[in-house]
């Protein structure tokens, strides 16, 4: 309910907003003076005459680099971008040897058609804002104040506009490496990009929600008893992951904490050490230590407690759990740091008034620790669990997702999260149009979860809670 | 009366305390198996013992064979070590400067679009980075960093999105009083001035904490790795490498030269992490405390 008056008002007040630009930039026109009607066609032409030197030349710059881009690359593709390419590749066979003739590329028509929409966003930006300075020169001369020099323009780019130094190259790393991409990545889900349709030698263009009708059509050819199997796995893994963690971790941490306790820091360096080592190496040990031929198996035979191997990593039960227990291995430490550092931070008084009421152990646990804990871990566990979602390392080096079984679609396995499941779609199969769907599911799930779990925390509803 | 019961508590905490070091002994023994098993296998003898999965814990004969094989003019093991080790140095640099720039900004900068900023960034880390891999592999490919140039390829994604985690660290530069950047702006001092010579040298934990764990990601790196190399094994890292040798070349013997490269990997790192475990300690608390 609250949700729905907030983004309306804020509709609301994006159209509000709109429209006072659209009437500042009528006034601007009206009253300026010649050059800064000017300056609406020629950017930076009112600065340049009023001896603003620095801004007026970038200004312009920035208006002929818009046109040469539009002129000599974006427009071509932003015109193909509705039917991402009609012209077909062929195989010329009239000469003595074959020549491939390549068409149109849907992959760039699709990747420049969105960059080339983004950049008249920003030009369209950059207008606006030239328009908004010659209002500004007007102002501060009708005031007898003098125009802000180059220099000193470059002055505050230290000082009182330093966060636009410091922001601009991360934004543009962001936007490039990141917004773009995943842009991109939207739009796939919507074409048939696929191994069928690989650019450049094939065509792929838009169809609509056929994808997502395909995720979710349970059948043989669909996707949607594959798409149900993983995602409740993943929830489970990262239920466990979680939780067990946190628990056995703080467990832990408790028991080194005890008074009484000796070689406190040994017993925590030993924990540590696991942090240490980088995971491939000790997970890709583990992987072999459990493999039918393994330390473990072999061991085992040998004391004659099994008659054959057990199969760890072939049987779908044995490999799930297996899982959860060498991700406690990884993940216990860090919790055991987590914790540790939070129990020291409990007032000792606590403990001492429950003590004199006569609480035993497990009260002043259940009663004074775990809600202290929940209370400082809620956002950080909220976190790793949304992280655990997409822990990949952990699975893809343990068991790549395997055991596949015929009943699974999209090569998809037993052990394998949504997020590794992606990634075979991607690399194995070339997927891509699936891919891209589930990708987006998995954004979804993230949302959706942060979204209600973030609301009924305890360090957001009642911040004074234990302060 | 009172004495009996004293001795009795104090009985009874003595089991306990008996409990509680049994379980940690056994603990450490689980925890450090792995690696006392790493390290033993990567002495065994190649000669005489092969380098297959063998079915016995310690190896009959000790040697460096391994080792020397690693180093021999057979592997490219050396390359694959310094591969890493470039890509891990830049992205601990530059990964540091930009959080470090952009955890400032939000943290001192009340800016227009700062929240707006905030919440995409929010957003945008709710997508599996896994998803967009396709593009910035074509992305890389228009640059020529792919393959032969797969390791600047790299070092340039990772840097690049790197801003977006500045969560911790902002959390910490929020931690320090703003009346000491006010004192410093009524003595003249410009922004910029005041985050190098007051905000930094007071937030040094957060700074090494970021550093490390920049340094350490790299090494572990095999997804995006391997498929930016696209089996151009020069530019492998050691990652990509050992995970191919544990997954196809088992036959081979590659086993226990995957050991030995697995110490030679663990050992620089962990040393430093170990060096530095108070900085890392301090900073996943701290960041975790502070939301």
């Amino acid at each position: 309910m609250n949700e729905k008056k907030g983004l309306s008002s804020s509709i609301s007040r994006g159209f509000t907003r709109f429209g006072r630009n659209i009437a500042e930039i009528g006034t601007t026109f009206k009253e300026g003076d010649w050059t800064a009607k000017l300056s609406f066609v020629i950017m930076g032409f009112g600065q340049l005459v009023h001896r603003q030197i620095l801004r007026g030349v970038l200004f312009l710059a920035l208006e002929i680099l818009f046109i040469y881009y539009m002129v000599s690359f974006g427009a071509g593709y932003l015109v193909k971008l509705p039917t991402l390419g009609t012209v077909e590749s062929y195989v010329d066979k009239s000469g003595i040897v074959p020549i491939t003739v390549y068409g149109d590329n849907s992959f760039l028509i699709l990747l420049y058609g969105i960059l080339t929409i983004f950049v008249i966003i920003a030009f369209i930006f950059v207008w606006r804002m030239n328009v908004a300075q010659q209002m500004r020169i007007r102002k501060t001369l009708e005031a007898g104040k003098a125009l802000p020099t180059g220099r000193q323009d470059l002055k505050s780019l230290l000082n009182e506009r330093f966060h636009i130094t410091l922001l601009t190259l991360p934004n543009v790393g962001v936007f490039v490496f990141v917004i773009l991409p995943i842009i991109f990545m939207i739009c796939i889900a919507f074409t048939n990009y696929d191994a069928d349709h690989q650019s450049p030698t094939n065509l792929f263009w838009w169809v609509g929600l056929e994808n997502f009708k395909n995720l979710f059509s349970v059948g043989s050819s669909g996707f949607g008893y594959t798409f149900l199997t993983v995602l409740a796995w993943t929830l489970v893994w990262a239920f466990f992951a979680t939780f067990l963690n946190f628990f056995l971790g703080l467990g832990v941490a408790m028991m080194i904490n005890r008074k009484g306790i000796h070689l406190k820091k040994l017993w925590r360096t030993i924990l540590v050490m696991t942090i240490a080592v980088p995971q491939f190496v000790s997970l890709l040990y583990m992987y072999k230590m459990f493999a039918n031929d393994g330390l473990v198996n072999t061991y085992l035979l040998q004391w004659g407690i099994i008659k054959t191997y057990i199969p760890f990593w072939s049987n779908a039960m044995y490999s799930r759990v297996l899982i959860i227990l060498i991700n406690v291995w990884i993940g216990v430490p860090y919790m055991m740091l987590m914790t540790t550092g939070i129990l020291m931070n409990i007032p000792e008084d606590l403990y001492e008034s429950a003590r004199i009421d006569g609480a035993n152990g497990w009260q002043m646990f259940r009663k004074i620790t775990l809600p202290y804990m929940f209370f400082v871990l809620g956002p950080y566990l909220l976190t790793s669990f949304t992280g655990n979602l997409n822990n990949f390392n952990v699975i893809y080096l343990l068991t790549q997702g395997n055991p596949t079984s015929m009943n699974l679609s999209g090569g998809a396995g037993y052990t394998d999260l949504l997020i590794t499941w992606l990634y075979k779609l991607t690399v194995n199969d070339t997927n891509y149009r699936m891919a891209a769907v589930i990708g987006i599911m998995v954004f979804a799930v993230t949302a959706i979860i942060s979204l209600v779990v973030y609301r009924i925390l305890p360090s957001v509803r009642d911040e004074e809670g234990f302060q | 009366m009172n004495e009996k019961k004293l001795r009795s508590q104090s009985g009874h905490n003595r089991t306990v305390n008996i409990v509680i070091y049994v379980i940690l002994i056994l603990m450490s023994i689980i925890w450090l198996f792995p690696f006392v098993g790493l390290v033993l296998q990567s002495f065994r003898s190649y000669a005489t013992e092969y380098g297959g999965m063998v079915a016995y814990f310690i190896p009959k004969e000790f040697s460096l064979d391994n080792y020397t094989w690693l180093f021999g003019a057979e592997s490219s093991f050396p390359k694959w070590y310094l591969n890493t080790l470039i890509i891990a140095i830049f992205v601990a640099i530059l990964n540091t400067v930009m959080i470090v720039g952009v955890a400032y900004a939000l943290s001192r900068g009340r800016f227009k679009g700062r929240e707006a900023m905030m919440q995409l960034w929010l957003i945008l880390g709710m997508f599996p980075g896994f998803l967009t891999m396709i593009c910035l592999y074509f992305l890389l490919k228009q640059f020529g960093l792919t393959q032969a140039g797969a390791i600047p390829g790299l070092i340039l994604v990772t840097v690049a999105s790197s801003g977006m985690g500045y969560y911790v660290c902002k959390g910490y530069f929020d931690t320090i009083p703003k009346a000491l950047d006010e004192a410093a702006r009524i003595d003249g001092a410009s922004s910029a001035r005041i985050m190098m010579t007051i905000i930094m040298p007071l937030t040094k934990p957060i700074i090494i904490y970021t550093a490390l764990t920049a340094f350490m990601a790299p090494w572990c790196d095999y997804v995006f790795a391997s498929y930016v190399a696209f089996g151009y094994s020069d530019s492998y890292n050691v990652a990509v490498a050992l995970t191919r040798w544990v997954w196809t070349n088992d036959y081979q013997g590659y086993y226990t030269r995957f050991c030995a490269g697995g110490v030679l990997v663990a050992i620089p790192v962990t040393i430093l992490f170990m060096c530095l475990q108070k900085y890392y300690v301090e900073g996943v608390t701290g960041g975790a405390v502070k939301g």
